[in-house]
């Protein structure tokens, strides 16, 4: 066996250079950052995904493929949905009725199989030239043959393929989601809602003739995922990758039973009102005074089997214990970690770390603060929050700026841009109630009155900027 | 008439319900119960399961059913014990996991389990009905894994590598033990009922199909259900290794100093070059590379010449206010705080930084990625390399604090059998020592118990505790069983009397027992 001292080197390795915005270090060859090596992202797969959805119509496939998206992109995974029934409306304005589903209408098949052609064409777009990593191909695709369509176009253009098809055969369920997104419908706009609904159980009743479900013996060399009966059992087959692994688990833990989520900030804290960020102060008396309005709130609210998260720092536990009842404390949900600057007023960090304010203005998101973090660790670091909010039903979170702001985003789909900016004032509980494809949103101030924490984002984001440019939009303090 | 049996205490809510750095999630503890025939795996998974549960924080145990038999009936013939037929064997075994029921009822009231792997063939439906009914009783959440697998490939090589060397062959040469061991594969086949999709549709299970390929999961209850299920999915058998090291000598491990993000010093780099060397010797079918975001990592994994990723989960403990302060310092200015970390080095978190306990949490991620891949190398920090290997290795949270992990030493862990094969390969290059002993005589206790309580949480262990092997069967009546009966002609062998002096109740086939 040779001594492995004996082989030689090839090349000396290279000199490391910090990123000043994400504080990633990275090689640099010449003053120049050298081929940039990834940090670790979801995908670290070169190879796009298309996901294809199957089943029958009213059984959750846009529901799921919206959701989906939602969290993907939250996570960091570029996605996009492509609804082929959308195509289908632009290409034929008007619906008449159920007919045009007929399997004896063959100019209905063409101008379908014409519209899943163009929306594969804009997936391959997507994908390719702008720089997607997943997509979601939002159809019925109930027939072997249209699957084995999508199957050639992908393998062409070297995508991996992952089936998600739903099953679900129980009528009360399926009359819900009718009401719930069908009669809502662009197809159904002039229609009352009886006409509606008769219309739309033939339409299922036209593809129901030629549904052939992913078949564990023929398809079995596939990836899929099989829900059945909106989540009581799932039949999983080949999962290829990591992305798929996380899609599973994904889908495994949503559901559909009603619910309501509020989200809310600690109680008004001693650094709040001094201007500074950060820390591990207590609540002020308006402080203390919001948590026992968010009390009588959460009394009034009379919700059923409400669960109560903190952070483990001591404003938000300071809110939770007015409340008369049990909490959880999670790392998880503690403040974005603002490294040197902590316990800063802006005022301060503007004079100490000039650059570093600017850098921050300029990329809110990804700037990551020197020995502390940044709103992309911040989204990382819930992930296990949401997965959790997900699996259950009432929960109040009470946690901080920050942390709301990546929450919100997930639940109203805002774009990292976005997020940072986000309102989340303090003594004011946001109660979230998924409702059809997306989520509604109450904003209730509680009426204790509190410094506003909100730094817009200012005009001049230079690094050689004025310091009064810099503090312009800074909120007014003690 | 038989008594009805307590209902288990309502666990008394505090205000918090735990302050660790995870909620925890379920009240009733889980019975997870195991089903399939022989050499499905099923040891292995429960086995697997339990130290991945344990080291997340789930107290977790094995009651390996097979091992209470070992212990009752001492010494194994052959295959005739597990005929269907064999009324005398079939008492006995029942007895068995009928103990080793009683036994979770233990650890779930007395030594504060929260989940338990039932570890039997349970292939039939009265012995899932048992079960069932035992933690109906009980208050117990049941969760079923049931392996299913006809590659007669993937059954050779399971017998090849844990039964061939188990107790019951020892003294057998191979082909007569594989021999053996199919015939009594076929005495449970007879009777094998798996679960099914359309009667058991109210139960809570997870059917993995040939090795994971193909899974069914019916009923997910609860978090911890969930998770059993994403790592169930993850994990694999392909053979492969993992490879772990600490980044080479950096500039403030030379003065001393913890934390910091500094570069490597000049032995530091020597390293460098000279895992590159050995990786590139070990000729690593697509080995991946993993990093932290730490610039002394980066810089190791720079002189390896291949693509590496930047894992933020990977970098070291967060000594908040203690970073960049050497031993000395720490004990000068935060003499408290230092003592707090020597009586309690797992739980003691810094201020305004972590513990090791936060620190596991965070890599759970990075473990989940390291059971999905196959060949990887992980370039990391001391904390951190503690507690992959602490995950590896099963070991507690005791004694994963103190786990030696010098510089410049590879550690090369292969699965194998149930377990890992770990190889430490030191490279040759000095570095210093970082490596800080569990003191000898700690301080005064009383310090601990004035902390602020954020940073400690409540004993949990951490590693899987040794399977019970004595059953204990105090609580069934009456007649002893005579050994006698279920030996073959040859008595010589039976000197030694019964160790147990095991009671079992052959008589009626009523099961009762009281609480504690």
């Amino acid at each position: 066996m040779s001594s492995y001292e004996d082989v030689p080197m090839e090349t000396s390795p290279r000199e490391l250079t910090q990123n000043p915005l994400r504080k990633i270090w990275m090689p640099y060859r010449n003053g120049l950052p050298d081929k940039h090596i990834p940090q670790r992202k979801v995908c670290m797969t070169n190879c796009p995904t298309l996901i294809v959805m199957v089943g029958l119509p009213a059984r959750g496939k846009t529901y799921i493929s919206k959701k989906l998206t939602r969290y993907l992109n939250w996570i960091g995974v570029p996605t996009k949905e492509f609804n082929v029934g959308q195509y289908r409306r632009e290409c034929l304005k008007i619906y008449k009725n159920f007919e045009f589903f007929r399997q004896d209408n063959e100019e209905g098949l063409k101008i379908r199989r014409q519209c899943a052609l163009t929306a594969l064409n804009d997936v391959r777009e997507y994908l390719g030239v702008e720089g997607g990593q997943v997509a979601v191909f939002d159809a019925t695709n109930t027939t072997q043959e249209r699957r084995n369509t999508i199957m050639k176009f992908a393998d062409q253009n070297e995508y991996k393929v992952f089936f998600v098809e739903s099953v679900c055969e129980d009528p009360n369920v399926i009359a819900e989601n009718i009401v719930q997104v069908k009669l809502g419908s662009p197809d159904y706009t002039d229609c009352n809602t009886e006409e509606a609904i008769e219309d739309f159980m033939k339409r299922i009743k036209c593809y129901e003739n030629s549904y052939q479900p992913l078949d564990e013996v023929v398809d079995r060399a596939l990836s899929y995922i099989k829900i059945m009966d909106v989540g009581r059992r799932y039949l999983v087959n080949r999962v290829q990758d990591h992305i798929q692994s996380r899609i599973v688990y994904y889908l495994m833990n949503i559901h559909i039973t009603p619910r309501s989520i509020y989200l809310c900030r600690h109680g008004e804290s001693d650094l709040n009102m001094k201007g500074r960020i950060g820390g591990d102060s207590g609540l002020t008396s308006r402080g203390k005074e919001f948590a026992q309005c968010l009390n009588h709130f959460i009394q009034e609210q009379n919700i059923r089997d409400l669960k109560v998260w903190t952070s483990q720092m001591k404003r938000t536990i300071q809110t939770a214990e007015a409340l008369s009842m049990p909490y959880e404390q999670w790392k998880a949900l503690n403040e974005i970690d603002a490294g040197v600057c902590e316990d800063m007023s802006y005022e301060e960090i503007q004079d100490h770390y000039p650059q570093e304010f600017a850098l921050r203005d300029q990329d809110k998101y990804r700037y990551r603060y020197p020995k502390g973090e940044s709103y992309e660790d911040l989204v990382q670091r819930l992930e296990p929050v949401i997965m959790e909010l997900e699996r259950q039903e009432n929960v109040l979170v009470v946690c901080h700026q920050a942390v709301m702001r990546c929450l919100l985003a997930y639940f109203l789909d805002k774009s990292a841009d976005e997020l940072p900016y986000l309102k989340c004032p303090l003594h004011s509980v946001l109660k979230l109630t998924p409702v059809a494809y997306g989520c509604k949103v109450e904003s209730i101030f509680l009426n204790v009155e509190a410094v506003n924490t909100h730094r817009d984002k200012p005009e001049n984001v230079n690094i050689s900027r004025l310091a009064k440019e810099a503090l312009f939009t800074v909120p007014a303090h003690q | 008439m038989a008594q009805t049996p307590n209902k288990p205490q309502v666990r008394k809510r505090f205000r918090c319900d735990s302050i660790a750095s995870v909620p925890q999630f379920t009240n009733s503890p889980t019975m997870i119960v195991m089903v399939g025939l022989p050499a499905r795996g099923k040891t292995y998974i429960s086995k697997k399961l339990t130290r991945y549960l344990n080291w997340i924080g789930v107290p977790t145990k094995v009651f390996n059913v097979g091992q209470y038999r070992r212990d009752a009936v001492r010494t194994y013939k052959n295959f005739e014990f597990f005929r269907p037929d064999n009324e005398e064997a079939m008492k006995i075994r029942k007895a068995c996991a009928r103990s080793a029921l009683s036994d979770v009822g233990t650890y779930f009231m007395l030594e504060h389990g929260q989940a338990a792997v039932f570890d039997a063939t349970n292939t039939t439906r009265e012995r899932r009905e048992i079960i069932l009914s035992y933690a109906k009783d009980n208050g117990y959440k049941v969760f079923f894994i049931e392996s299913i697998c006809d590659d007669p490939e993937i059954i050779a090589e399971n017998i090849k590598q844990v039964k061939l060397s188990s107790p019951d062959y020892i003294d057998c040469d191979k082909e007569e033990a594989v021999a053996d061991f199919l015939k009594r594969i076929e005495c449970y086949k007879v009777t094998y009922v798996p679960l099914d999709d359309d009667k058991d549709s109210h139960l809570s299970y997870i059917k993995i199909f040939n090795v994971g390929s193909r899974y069914l999961v019916n009923r997910v209850q609860d978090h911890i259900q969930s998770r059993i299920v994403y790592y169930l999915m993850n994990i694999h058998v392909t053979p492969r290794t993992i490879y772990l090291c600490r980044h080479g000598e950096s500039e403030l491990n030379l003065v001393g100093r913890i934390g910091g993000d500094s570069g490597l010093s000049p032995r530091g780099t020597q390293f460098a070059g000279a895992l590159g060397k050995y990786i590139k010797s070990q000729s690593i079918p697509d080995l991946k590379v993993w990093t932290s975001h730490m610039k002394r990592t980066i810089q190791t994994a720079e002189a390896l010449g291949v693509p590496y990723e930047q894992w933020k989960a990977l970098n070291e403990i967060d000594a908040g206010v203690c970073e960049d302060l050497t031993y000395e310092e720490i004990q000068a200015n935060y003499p408290e705080e230092f003592a707090l970390r020597d009586q309690d080095k797992y739980r003691y978190r810094y201020p305004k930084g972590e513990s090791y306990e936060d620190l596991v949490q965070r890599l759970e991620p990075v473990i989940m990625e390291l059971e999905r891949q196959e060949n990887v190398l992980v370039v990391c920090h001391q904390a951190v390399m503690r507690c992959l290997l602490a995950y590896f290795l099963d070991k507690s949270a005791e004694e994963l604090p103190y786990l030696k992990c010098p510089l410049h030493t590879v550690l090369k862990l292969t699965p194998v059998a149930y377990g890992c094969k770990v190889e430490s390969v030191s490279l040759n290059v000095e570095a210093v020592n970082t490596h800080r002993d569990r003191p000898a005589a700690p301080d005064e206790p009383p310090c601990a118990l004035l902390a602020p309580p954020s940073r400690h949480t409540r004993v949990q262990p951490m590693a899987s505790p040794t399977p019970t092997r004595a059953p204990r069967l105090q609580d069934l009546g009456v007649t002893s069983l005579s050994l006698e009966v279920l030996q073959s002609q040859d008595t010589t062998e039976r000197s030694v009397p019964h160790p147990f002096g095991i009671k079992l109740n052959l008589n009626n086939n009523q099961f009762s027992f009281s609480h504690f």
